[in-house]
């Protein structure tokens, strides 16, 4: 999990629980310019936590945007690739790429619909992308009415596992009827209940239950030790890693970036194009992927799965039909050890002609040894439970 | 701090080696390398009866974080290795000088084993 966007050479910055994860022996590392815990003892036996019970994570390193003006759901469906029209009562969420001109994926980020009278949404967006993310806000928001304010004084704690929902609401009995009440993909304000810019939205990025709280910095550090005393257990950046991968999520600049369309990283269905909105990317994303089909070179991302021993890991080409006249090849984006399977998986981008009768093999050591892979439709796994056939 | 017990001998790519009563010498990964490697899910070992020359690539370590080779510290023949990694690799984890054993082998020269660093001079190298 090292970060390949990032240039800085100045200190990591700290999020406010920082202390918390020191106190908590957590295992510091760079990440993205943040020092971030990667485990706290066992990324193991974080992941399986989270998997069997609840977990959390700190993701204050992630960027919080509030927009806010006449223009604003004009700008964010110029913006986006999905479209905020979706959004139809306040604190309901929607996942969308941010694409370039050419209909690739400057960043995946969440947007949250905040008041009825649609004026006013909150943008959770990544923090190795933070400057490029903020620049396309700009440059679109050439005239329109909008004011974007960055959040940085706010922090965010993850929350995830089939327990993770009540382990919380035995730490803060107050939300019990809020939470009973939230939907998958659907954020509450708990102002009136706990306080100024607390916020809980239902989402997370584990393929499990769970919530993700949004609270002011000086508030962080209490929560966490409140959730710690109820049984959660603090996880770090690698288990977050082992979970996304098994639930076949998407690492931005990892599994997709600037150069890769939503179509080759399984984020068309986000793409919103029944009706004739005009957003940033759509020409070029529309005609490049009528041209990929007409070329025969269109790609598609699958999971694979590694049965014999041996850790499949981002970077390694995928070979099909290796020796024969139709070789082809791909890439693995991501790669792991699953915790939950016993096995390795990778999510792969690999030429979408490739059908289950074609031989797929990784050459996992370079030396010309191809060890056969299964090719599986993902996430590999949702909610605890394996989603393919043994 | 790592722990890097005073009796054995180490090489600057964190394998430790002890001097058996029987002549042979047991190889394993210090705790402070399988510090860096996070959790190990599998090992590679070599095969009893295998002849190494020093530096030789004889096994691989797969953890949650990176692949990593382990090299032959001196030259010999294998004589043992730990079956229990195939099972359990974790016990390399938790128990680094102990049951996470890799190989048992028997040097070419004793001369070798005596040449390399002690728990010191492998600390100042941290």
């Amino acid at each position: 999990m090292t970060d390949t966007q990032d240039t800085t050479t100045q200190a990591p910055k700290r999020t406010p629980l920082y202390q918390s994860h020191v106190d908590s022996d957590g295992k510091l590392v760079d990440f993205s310019g943040w020092e971030l815990p990667i485990h706290y003892g066992s990324q193991i036996e974080e992941h399986e936590a989270v998997r069997t019970d609840a977990g959390m994570f700190d993701v204050s390193h992630m960027v919080v945007a509030d927009v806010k003006g006449a223009d604003s759901k004009a700008w964010l469906q110029k913006l986006l690739a999905n479209d905020v029209n979706k959004l139809t009562t306040a604190g309901k969420a929607l996942y969308s790429g941010m694409l370039n001109e050419q209909g690739g994926v400057i960043d995946d980020l969440i947007v949250y619909l905040m008041n009825a009278e649609e004026t006013e949404y909150r943008i959770v967006s990544n923090a190795a992308t933070r400057d490029k993310d903020m620049a396309q806000f700009k440059t679109v928001a050439e005239g329109f009415d909008i004011a974007i304010t960055e959040r940085p004084e706010l922090a965010m704690l993850a929350v995830q596992g089939p327990n993770a929902i009540e382990k919380l609401a035995n730490a803060k009995p107050s939300w019990a009827d809020t939470l009973a009440g939230l939907k998958p993909f659907v954020g509450a304000d708990l102002t009136d209940i706990e306080g100024a810019d607390w916020f809980v939205a239902r989402t997370g990025y584990t393929g499990e239950d769970g919530v993700e709280v949004i609270m002011h910095a000086d508030d962080a550090p209490a929560f966490f030790e409140q959730l710690k005393a109820n049984g959660v257990k603090p996880a770090g950046l690698g288990a977050r890693d082992t979970l996304r991968m098994e639930a076949g999520m998407n690492l931005y600049g990892h599994d997709m970036d600037e150069s890769v369309s939503p179509y080759e990283c399984n984020m068309g269905w986000t793409l919103a194009l029944k009706d004739e909105r005009d957003f940033v990317g759509r020409d070029a994303l529309v005609s490049k992927r009528k041209q990929s089909k007409e070329d025969n070179t269109a790609m598609k991302q699958v999971g694979l799965l590694l049965t014999t021993r041996g850790v499949l890991r981002e970077g390694m080409t995928v070979t099909i039909n290796q020796g024969t006249d139709n070789e082809q090849t791909g890439i693995i984006t991501s790669g792991t050890f699953s915790p939950s399977l016993k096995n390795s998986i990778a999510i792969a981008r690999i030429p979408a002609n490739v059908s289950d009768d074609d031989s797929v093999q990784v050459d996992l050591r370079g030396k010309g040894k191809f060890i056969d892979v299964r090719v599986l439709k993902l996430p590999f796994v949702r909610n605890g439970k394996q989603q393919f056939d043994s | 701090m790592s722990n890097i017990p005073a009796e054995l001998k180490y090489i600057a790519s964190h394998e430790w080696l002890r001097l058996e009563d029987d002549g042979t010498i047991t190889v394993g990964i210090t705790d402070h390398a399988q510090d860096l490697l996070g959790d190990v899910v599998f090992v590679e070992l070599p095969d009893v009866g295998d002849i190494i020359a020093l530096d030789d690539e004889i096994s691989v370590v797969e953890s949650v974080k990176a692949a990593s080779d382990v090299y032959a510290p001196i030259s010999g023949e294998v004589v043992a290795i730990n079956e229990a990694l195939e099972d359990d690799p974790e016990i390399i984890n938790s128990d680094p000088y102990g049951e996470g054993w890799f190989f048992r082998m028997k040097p070419d020269n004793i001369a070798d084993y005596e040449a390399l660093m002690t728990a010191d001079e492998y600390e100042n190298e941290l």
